[in-house]
C-alpha cells in the first residue's frame, strides 16, 4: 500500500519536475527543478531496493554535480528577451531531436516486447542473495568487472588531468603565500632592538 | 512500540503512527538541546572573552534562548522587494529540514535508532551534502550582493571539504566492514589494546579523527571557517536579508548541524554510546548518557575553537582542503587498506 503510494508520489514528482526543468523561464529555477528530479529518482531507486545507488545518486548528482551547475548558472547574466529570440531559430533542431528520441523509444519498447536478445554465452553473475547492496556491487565490480572499472577510473583521471592542463596557467607577477617560509621565520630575522639617542632617529 | 500500534491500528497505520511518534521523540529533544546549546555556546564564548554572557533571563540566563525564540517569532518577516519570493522563503525551510533529516539514522544507544539501515553513514553523507542548497538558494534569492558572495563561497567550501570527509569516512568503514552506524560503534568495543572503546586510540586512525574534527568545523561553516557569514566582509553573509522566523530557522538549522557533526565525531572515532573503557561497571550508565557526554565535550571544543582561532582567509581555506587534507586522507586510505590487508585478510 505505502509502496504504491510512494511510487506514484516519486514518479509523478520526477515527471513534473522534469517538465518544469525545460519549461521554467529562469535557468536557476531549471536547475532547482532538475535537483528535485534527481532527488525523487533516488526515491524510486530505494523503492526497487537499490539503496546504495540511491545514496550515490544523491551524493554525486545532488550533492556535487548540481551544486557546481547551480554555481555556474547563478552567475549567468540572464537576458530573457534574447532567450526567447533563440526559440524560433532552434525550433527545427529541437523537433528533429525529439523525433529521433521518440523513434528510438518506439523501437526500444518494440524490441522489449519481442523478447530480449542473448548477450554472449556468459550469463550475468547473479548477485549473491541476502548480501547487502554494497557487498553485492563490490563483489561484482572488483572481480568480474575489474578491468572495466579500472578503465573507467583511467578515463576519469585523463579527463581530470586534461581539465587541469587546459585551465592552469602560470601567471607572472603574483606572489603566492608560502606558508612554510612564514612559519620558518624567527623573531631575530624580522625584528631589531635599538636604543636610539634623542634627536638622532634610527636607520631603517 | 511499532508492534503495539500495529496490533491496535493495523499494519500500515500502526507503522505510520509509531514512526511519527518516534520522529517527534527525536526531533523535539534535538530542538530543545539546540536551544540549550546556543546558550552554552554564548556562555563559553563570553567566559573566554572575560565577559558574563547571557545572565538576565531566568536563573543564570538559561532561558535566554527561549526568550530569543519568542522575540523572533513575534517579529515581522520582511521580504525584500527585489527578492525571488518563493525561493527566498524555501531556503530557510530547506536548511532546517535537512538539519533534522540526518538524525533518523543516529544510534543513541544499542539499537536505539529510528532507521537502522545498512547505508547509514552514506545517508548522513548524502543528507549533509544537501545542506549547502539552503545557503545557496538563500544567497541567490535575496538578490543582494553580500548574500550572493556568501552563496558562492559556501558552494566551493562545502564541496571541497566533503571530498576529504568522504575519504576519512572510508578509512573508518574499512576498519568496520560496514556502513551501518550501529555496527561501527559496536566494532569499537575493545578496539584499543583490548579494552579501550575508541577508534581514535588506534594510531592509524587518530590522525583521521583530528582531520575529521577540523573538516566538520569547515562543513558546518563554524569559526575559523565561517567565511559564508564573515561579518567583517559580508555583513552577515547569506542571512543578511532575512528576519524573524526565517532567520531563526537558519540559526536553528546551523546549530542542529553542529550538534550532528559533534555526534558523528563521537560515533565514528570515540565509541559513540560505549563507555570509554570496556569495563563492566561503566555499562551501568545507560549508553545515551555516554553519547550525550561525548557530544557535549565535542561541542565545547567547537565553542573553544570559535572563541580562540582567527578566521581563515579564503585561499587558505581552499589550500587546507585541497592541498593538505585531500592528499593526506587519500594516502591514509592506502595505508589503512594495506594495514588491513596484512593483518586481517592475509596477503
Amino acid at each position: 500500500m505505502i509502496q504504491i503510494f510512494a511510487f506514484y508520489l516519486f514518479a509523478s514528482v520526477v515527471i513534473a519536475s522534469g517538465a518544469f526543468t525545460i519549461l521554467a523561464r529562469n535557468p536557476v529555477h531549471s536547475v532547482l527543478w532538475l535537483i528535485l528530479a534527481f532527488f525523487n529518482a533516488a526515491g524510486l531507486m530505494i523503492l526497487i531496493g537499490a539503496e546504495f545507488i540511491a545514496m550515490l545518486l544523491v551524493i554525486v548528482y545532488v550533492g556535487a554535480v548540481a551544486v557546481l551547475f547551480l554555481f555556474v548558472v547563478m552567475m549567468l547574466d540572464i537576458d530573457f528577451a534574447e532567450l526567447r529570440a533563440g526559440f524560433m531559430k532552434n525550433l527545427p533542431l529541437g523537433i528533429a531531436l525529439a523525433a529521433v528520441l521518440l523513434a528510438e523509444m518506439i523501437f526500444g519498447i518494440g524490441a522489449w516486447q519481442a523478447g530480449n536478445i542473448a548477450l554472449g554465452e556468459h550469463a550475468l553473475n547473479p548477485a549473491r542473495m541476502g548480501a547487502s547492496n554494497i557487498e553485492a556491487v563490490g563483489e561484482l565490480l572488483y572481480t568480474r568487472y575489474i578491468f572495466l572499472f579500472e578503465a573507467a577510473g583511467l578515463v576519469l583521471l585523463v579527463a581530470m588531468v586534461g581539465a587541469i592542463v587546459l585551465t592552469h596557467r602560470k601567471r607572472a607577477g603574483v606572489r603566492p603565500q608560502n606558508i612554510a617560509s612564514q612559519v620558518r621565520r624567527r623573531p631575530e630575522e624580522a625584528t631589531r632592538n635599538t636604543q636610539p639617542t634623542v634627536g638622532e632617529g634610527v636607520e631603517l | 512500540m511499532t508492534e503495539f500500534f500495529q496490533s491496535s491500528l493495523g499494519m500500515g497505520w500502526g507503522w505510520l503512527v509509531a514512526n511519527l511518534i518516534l520522529i517527534l521523540l527525536i526531533a523535539l529533544p534535538v530542538m530543545l538541546s539546540v536551544a540549550i546549546v546556543i546558550y552554552f555556546d554564548r556562555k563559553i564564548w563570553a567566559s573566554m572573552a572575560l565577559r558574563r554572557g547571557p545572565n538576565v533571563v531566568g536563573p543564570f540566563g538559561i532561558l535566554q534562548s527561549f526568550a530569543d525564540a519568542l522575540k523572533v517569532f513575534l517579529q515581522e518577516t520582511i521580504i525584500p522587494s527585489g527578492a525571488n519570493k518563493g525561493l527566498f522563503l524555501i531556503a530557510p525551510i530547506i536548511t532546517f529540514t535537512v538539519a533534522l533529516l540526518s538524525w533518523a539514522v543516529i544510534p543513541f544507544d544499542q539499537d536505539m535508532v529510528l532507521a537502522d539501515i545498512n547505508v547509514g553513514l552514506l545517508y548522513i553523507f548524502a543528507v549533509s551534502s544537501l545542506g549547502v542548497y539552503g545557503v545557496m538558494i538563500a544567497g541567490w534569492a535575496s538578490n543582494s550582493k553580500y548574500p550572493f558572495f556568501s552563496a558562492l563561497r559556501a558552494a566551493a567550501q562545502m564541496i571541497s571539504y566533503e571530498v576529504s570527509i568522504g575519504f576519512i569516512i572510508i578509512t573508518v568503514v574499512m576498519f568496520t566492514g560496514s556502513f551501518n552506524l550501529n555496527a561501527i560503534v559496536e566494532a569499537q568495543r575493545g578496539h584499543g589494546l583490548g579494552f579501550i572503546n575508541w577508534y581514535g586510540f588506534n594510531l592509524l586512525l587518530f590522525p583521521m579523527a583530528v582531520m575529521f574534527l577540523i573538516s566538520s568545523l569547515a562543513e558546518t561553516a563554524r569559526a575559523p571557517f565561517d567565511l559564508t557569514e564573515a561579518e567583517s566582509e559580508l555583513v552577515a553573509g547569506y542571512q543578511t536579508e532575512y528576519s524573524s522566523m526565517a532567520f531563526a530557522l537558519f540559526w536553528l538549522g546551523e546549530y542542529a548541524n553542529v550538534l550532528l557533526m559533534c555526534t558523528l565525531n563521537a560515533l565514528l572515532f570515540w565509541g559513540g554510546w560505549l563507555p570509554p573503557v570496556d569495563w563492566a561497571p561503566l555499562y551501568a550508565i545507560p549508553g545515551i548518557f555516554w553519547l550525550i557526554f561525548k557530544i557535549s565535550a565535542f561541542f565545547f571544543i567547537f565553542s573553544w575553537v570559535k572563541a580562540t582561532v582567527p578566521r581563515y582567509r579564503y585561499d587558505q581555506l581552499m589550500r587546507l582542503g585541497w592541498k593538505v587534507f585531500l592528499p593526506i586522507s587519500l594516502l591514509w586510505v592506502f595505508l589503512v587498506s594495506g594495514y588491513l590487508m596484512l593483518t586481517r585478510y592475509g596477503v
